[in-house]
């Protein structure tokens, strides 16, 4: 594989410009949908971009005796790993049997770097509302990752004990869709509930509450920075739907997986506008002790081939 | 470790310019600062140089949401002060104005309340069954606000028989709008972890600090001017007063839901009971002496002191609002819960929103209407909307 070969695939597609177009349009999708369903008209499709444009071109505003490195650097912390995991995700399934040396521990890594970058931009913004946001996000990720890693565990039980993301799409193509099953229903839930929370989406939305602590982690940010820290946003959206569709509904190597897709982020929409925002002790005992429980269970359930 | 976060000096939510400083250990509330006083208007200065009938325009604007409230109190202080006898049409009309303000204040409320949970969708649909009602207003009274329905010795406009049934459709609309809403309220469990326990104020507190309205009847304290001391139809008409023990946001939600059914009764017994004959009497002088206004607006009692000389103006006049007196309890009643709890704590007790913006439409540059252009325009708009109505 030549160099150009490898930047195309991780700069235009299916990296970083592919991944935060159609984000930003699935941002677009989110809001005209919440908007219906407030009765509101919503705005016109490239509003999105509009604002990402609107945001590059304002002023990046630095606060005073902030590390410059490292409040810059972030954001784009969160923009990198989701280039890779796009890039990882569509090359895993275009071509499940290829040698790329993709499995599913690396993308549990990528998707844990967007929220670090929100914690250190957060904490180096030297601002208590920010303070506050990221010990929140640093619950919420101690929250959610849990009962996310056990159903990883049952989806490589599933696998055959293969924690190579090409094997996973196999065996789904080889015996059916892993969704299929009871064990299967349990996990979507909770990848669901997981995602709607890395999402940072209402009920999960309280490290950034605008309501309580004015956009917490972000309030320091402005300009580029916050575009990018928009864009991020953007992607995972795009990006977690897919990567549930991969490990549980049969991966998305025909047309079939875009009604799938739709339908998902119609479903992360709805959940979003049909509950109010949940405190961060209520959601620690929600994932711990709710969801710990479920994904417990589906991880027996796994084991017993159910 | 305490830490301070500062919600102010404008309110990033509320935009109101108020200060609340909240000391934080961690995510819990330990203690709460109050600082008030960022905008000073004068306007129980400016009532002195104004004379009675100017008066109730005045004292309209002093809050963009409640604003029969202040004109009511102020008119029945004059009428106190003079010794005039309201007839029972203007009476009739004024309380159905001050009900159909308290409906549409406590679903401003609650739509809020949804928007301070980070529950958009609640705001959205609750706002638009309120909006009806602003029609309603603009109908009746040619303003979906600042109605200037009050004068000295009774109503200022008639309401047309032709609008009855207006009014009725809209008192149906909004029963079972208000049947879904509390519904929908009492039976989310995820609203209820959010609201129940939450912000607890107790009987005891609510009596020290002297709090009114919804928020001392969902402490317990069933304090209301409407039944302690009746005034214009209230006495005439049969309702009940809504309070509950518990003291927390809950209590204070479901007060106001319930008060919306409350309202919706008395309104429709008002319109099916209304007197024919003049709506205001005549009054020719204020004699000197001095009076007192209590009116119940929807966030509690609001108070007005006039005192007359014999002249054509006041020479004091000195304005309670319920909100001062509801807002230093928000001390007592966050401490001990999170910051994710503050922001609605803060919010139930309904802080009164002081100061309504002006439009100002501007293109390339310029302002595109005048003053006069914009009076115009909204002129028009009710004509449409009364057009729309007779056909």
């Amino acid at each position: 594989m030549s160099v150009i070969r490898i930047l195309f695939s991780y700069l235009i597609f299916p990296g970083f410009l592919f991944t935060s177009v159609v984000g930003l349009f699935l941002t677009w999708i989110d809001r005209k949908v919440t908007a219906r369903i407030h009765w509101r008209v919503g705005p016109p499709w490239y509003q999105p971009y509009a604002d990402f444009l609107k945001l590059l071109l304002k002023e990046t505003i630095i606060p005073e005796g902030v590390s410059k490195v490292l409040f810059l650097l972030a954001p784009v912390l969160g923009l990198v790993a989701m280039s890779i995991l796009a890039v990882m995700l569509f090359s895993m399934n275009m071509d499940p049997g290829s040698t790329f040396v993709g499995d599913l521990i690396v993308m549990i890594y990528l998707l844990a770097l967007p929220p670090l970058g929100i914690m250190l931009g957060g904490s180096v913004s030297k601002n208590p509302l920010a303070s506050v946001g990221v010990s929140r996000e640093m619950t919420q990720y101690f929250a959610y990752e849990l009962p996310f890693l056990i159903t990883m565990a049952s989806i490589i039980l599933k696998a055959g004990g293969s924690i190579r993301f090409g094997d996973i799409i196999i065996a789904q193509q080889a015996s059916g869709p892993f969704l299929y099953s009871i064990s299967g229903v349990i996990a979507a839930i909770v990848i669901l509930l997981s995602t709607q929370a890395k999402l940072g989406f209402v009920p999960f939305d309280m490290p950034e509450a605008e309501q309580e602590i004015m956009a917490g982690p972000y309030i320091e940010y402005s300009g580029v920075a916050f575009a990018m820290y928009r864009v991020v946003r953007a992607m995972m959206l795009f990006l977690l739907p897919l990567f549930l569709i991969s490990v549980l509904w049969g991966g998305f190597g025909n047309w079939w997986a875009i009604p799938k897709f739709l339908l998902i982020v119609v479903l992360i929409v709805l959940i979003k506008n049909t509950n109010p925002r949940i405190r961060i002790d209520q959601s620690l005992r929600f994932f711990w002790l709710g969801i710990g429980v479920l994904s417990i269970a589906g991880l027996i359930l796994a084991v017993y081939g159910l | 470790m305490k830490r301070i976060v500062p919600i102010g000096p404008y309110h990033p939510l509320q935009e109101e310019p108020e200060f609340f400083k909240l000391i934080v250990e961690g995510e819990k509330v330990i203690d709460l600062e109050i600082n008030i006083g960022y905008n000073h208007r004068g306007h129980e200065f400016l009532a002195q140089k104004m004379t009675y009938d100017q008066i109730p325009f005045l004292v309209e604007r002093i809050c963009g949401i409640c604003s029969d409230s202040h004109p009511y109190a102020y008119v029945m202080a004059v009428e106190d002060a003079a010794g005039i006898t309201v007839p029972p049409r203007g009476q009739y009309i004024r309380t159905i104005i001050g009900e159909l303000e308290r409906i549409h204040s406590h679903y401003l409320w609650v739509g809020l309340a949804g928007h301070f949970i980070g529950y958009n969708t609640v705001w959205m649909w609750v706002w638009r069954y309120r909006e009806p009602l602003l029609d309603i207003f603009e109908l009746i009274m040619g303003n979906r606000n600042h109605y200037a329905i009050n004068r000295v010795g009774g109503a200022r406009r008639d309401i047309l028989p032709e609008h009855y049934g207006k009014i009725e459709e809209y008192l149906d609309l909004v029963e079972e709008k208000t049947h879904m809403f509390t519904k929908a309220v009492l039976d989310d469990p995820v609203i209820l972890a959010r609201l129940e326990n939450v912000g607890v104020l107790s009987k005891e507190d609510a009596i020290a600090y002297g709090v009114l309205g919804p928020t001392a009847r969902g402490s317990g304290y069933a304090i209301d001017v409407r039944k302690d001391d009746p005034y214009d139809a209230y006495d005439k008409v049969d309702w009940d007063l809504i309070a509950f023990d518990e003291g927390d946001i809950l209590a204070k939600a479901k007060v106001r839901l319930l008060e919306c059914f409350e309202s919706i009764k008395i309104v429709r017994q008002c319109l099916k009971d209304i007197p024919d004959g003049p709506i205001a009497a005549r009054v020719d002088e204020i004699p000197s002496g001095e009076g007192i206004g209590r009116h119940e607006a929807p966030r509690g009692e609001v108070f007005h002191y006039v005192r007359s000389d014999g002249s054509n103006m006041p020479v004091r006049h000195k304005i309670r609002a319920p909100s001062y007196m509801n807002i230093p309890s928000n001390a007592v009643a966050v401490r001990g819960y999170s910051i994710a709890d503050a922001a609605l704590v803060l919010a139930a007790v309904d802080p009164c929103y002081c100061c309504t913006e002006r439009t100002v439409v501007i293109e390339n540059g310029k302002k595109k209407f005048t003053g006069n252009d914009l009076l115009t325009l909204s002129r028009q708009k009710t004509e449409v909307l009364r057009r729309r109505y007779r056909r």
